[in-house]
């Protein structure tokens, strides 16, 4: 108990000198969760829109071929499609028609798809909430798309697909294969490229290394090559961002350095004062301790909590202009708190840890020299 | 912190049944990427190789301008499409 009362005097002493320095620590905690803002929001929002794009890619094909003429990716003859079935360990073949559309009037790119069981019939699409939402357009109205020989053709919109989908369908444009065929003039024996489904997920590679065998000219991708290109694409754009924030974190190093490890003349009195009233050097220590982990755990559940909100519940308008780019489609979403323990508690250590220590040792430093040198220098 | 932890959890367990509806429509229409960069065709499917892509060399391969991520288009290049 004694132990625990000598902490808490400690505290009630250290916060009650925090406070009458509080301009200087005051800006100090600012800067200091200012950059522990930024280093987690760029954590979380990575780590959730990673697991969330692992989570939904789940279901992804197996196996998508595609057809390479001349070094480059062609449409695929619906022929092939048997020659994969009869491999061993395939349990089906789907052709994929999909392609892209630009949209000159609204200056957006769709992605066209056709479904197996398109439930609405020729002339008619299903669109994505993005589409809706640039195009102004709902159920029940047109929407003009220019054919493969220029002329205008127009489609009635007969369902938007739900907003909490627009993840992975903010630009779809969903329609019948005999419209798809006409408006890009896409002969009848060419697919977009081949989805294949494999029965035991332990045989995927030994697969696509017999596709490859059977049919030299195409290049199978499996999924999970495609999880991993997400993986790719958030640490790249993730690491763009911290680098550009690392010039910020440097400044803040040296400024939380300069400002825990030189004692001021007015900290150097406080401590000869302290010593000259019989406090023990392991008690200055004990309080510029708690003087650390004060400023720094404040600091850094302050970011901590800041991010979270700018992330999770504002879906983090600061890094929309670098997801966004030039995208006139971006879908609105909210991201899935999905958060890395491992990865908060690493920025708790680099963050609460070296500040501390870095306040602990130059007032050791001052505890040690006699009480009436520290006051008089 | 323990109140950011539970907050996590219970918009997790929220979020279960729509996440669970997307991998259904993933499968569903054979999709493979997310609808994230929808900028330009390039980018829109970085996963699968395709003509005159920064992907085609291999599907995992980086974003072939990373400037775009940095660099918003100009205000007179959405204004006058030149």
């Amino acid at each position: 108990m004694a132990w625990i009362d000598k902490q808490r005097n400690v505290i009630d002493f250290t916060l009650s000198s925090l406070l009458r320095r509080k301009g200087k620590n005051a800006a100090l905690v600012v800067v200091y969760t200012a950059v522990v803002f930024v280093l987690a929001s760029v954590m979380l929002f990575t780590h959730a829109l990673k697991r969330e794009a692992s989570i939904v890619l789940r279901d992804a094909p197996e196996i998508v071929l595609q057809r390479m003429v001349a070094g480059r990716h062609d449409l695929m003859p619906v022929s092939y499609a048997a020659v994969v079935d009869r491999i061993t360990g395939v349990s089906s073949v789907k052709p994929r028609l999909w392609g892209y559309y630009y949209d000159q009037l609204f200056r957006a790119n769709y992605t066209l798809l056709v479904p197996d069981d398109f439930r609405y019939g020729g002339g008619d699409i299903i669109i994505g909430e993005g589409v809706s939402r640039a195009g102004v357009t709902g159920e029940g109205n047109i929407m003009p798309f220019f054919g493969s020989d220029g002329k205008l053709v127009s489609y009635q919109v007969k369902e938007v697909l739900p907003s909490e989908s627009e993840l992975v369908s903010s630009d779809l444009i969903m329609m019948g294969e005999a419209d798809f065929r006409a408006l890009f003039s896409m002969p009848q024996d060419r697919v977009t490229d081949l989805a294949v489904t494999v029965a035991n997920p332990q045989e995927v590679l030994t697969v696509a290394a017999k596709i490859r065998q059977q049919l030299p000219d195409t290049r199978p991708i499996i999924r999970e090559e495609i999880v991993r290109t997400y993986d790719a694409i958030f640490d790249w754009r993730s690491g763009i961002m911290l680098v550009i924030f690392s010039g910020a974190l440097l400044a803040f190093v040296i400024f939380a350095w300069d400002k825990a490890s030189g004692l001021s003349a007015e900290e150097k009195r406080e401590i000869g004062i302290l010593k000259a009233t019989g406090w023990e050097t392991s008690d200055v220590i004990l309080m510029k301790f708690w003087e650390g982990m004060a400023i720094s755990f404040t600091s850094f559940t302050t970011g901590l909590i800041m991010a979270y909100i700018h992330v999770f519940f504002s879906s983090a308008p600061l890094f929309e202009p670098v997801m966004k780019g030039w995208a006139v489609l971006y879908p609105e979403f909210r991201v899935v708190p999905f958060i890395n323990f491992y990865q908060m508690a690493t920025l708790l250590f680099l963050t609460v840890v070296p500040y501390t220590t870095a306040t602990v040792i130059p007032s050791w430093r001052a505890a040690t020299v006699d009480p009436d040198a520290v006051m008089r220098s | 912190m323990t109140g950011l932890a539970v907050h996590a959890a219970v918009e997790q367990q929220a979020a279960a049944a729509w996440l669970q509806r997307n991998a259904a429509l993933v499968r569903q229409h054979r999709l493979t990427d997310l609808s994230l960069f929808t900028e330009a065709r390039y980018t829109r499917n970085p996963s699968m190789a395709d003509l005159n892509t920064a992907f085609q060399d291999y599907p995992f391969s980086f974003e072939h301008f990373p400037s775009g991520s940095l660099v918003p288009v100009p205000e007179t290049v959405r204004k006058t499409g030149r």
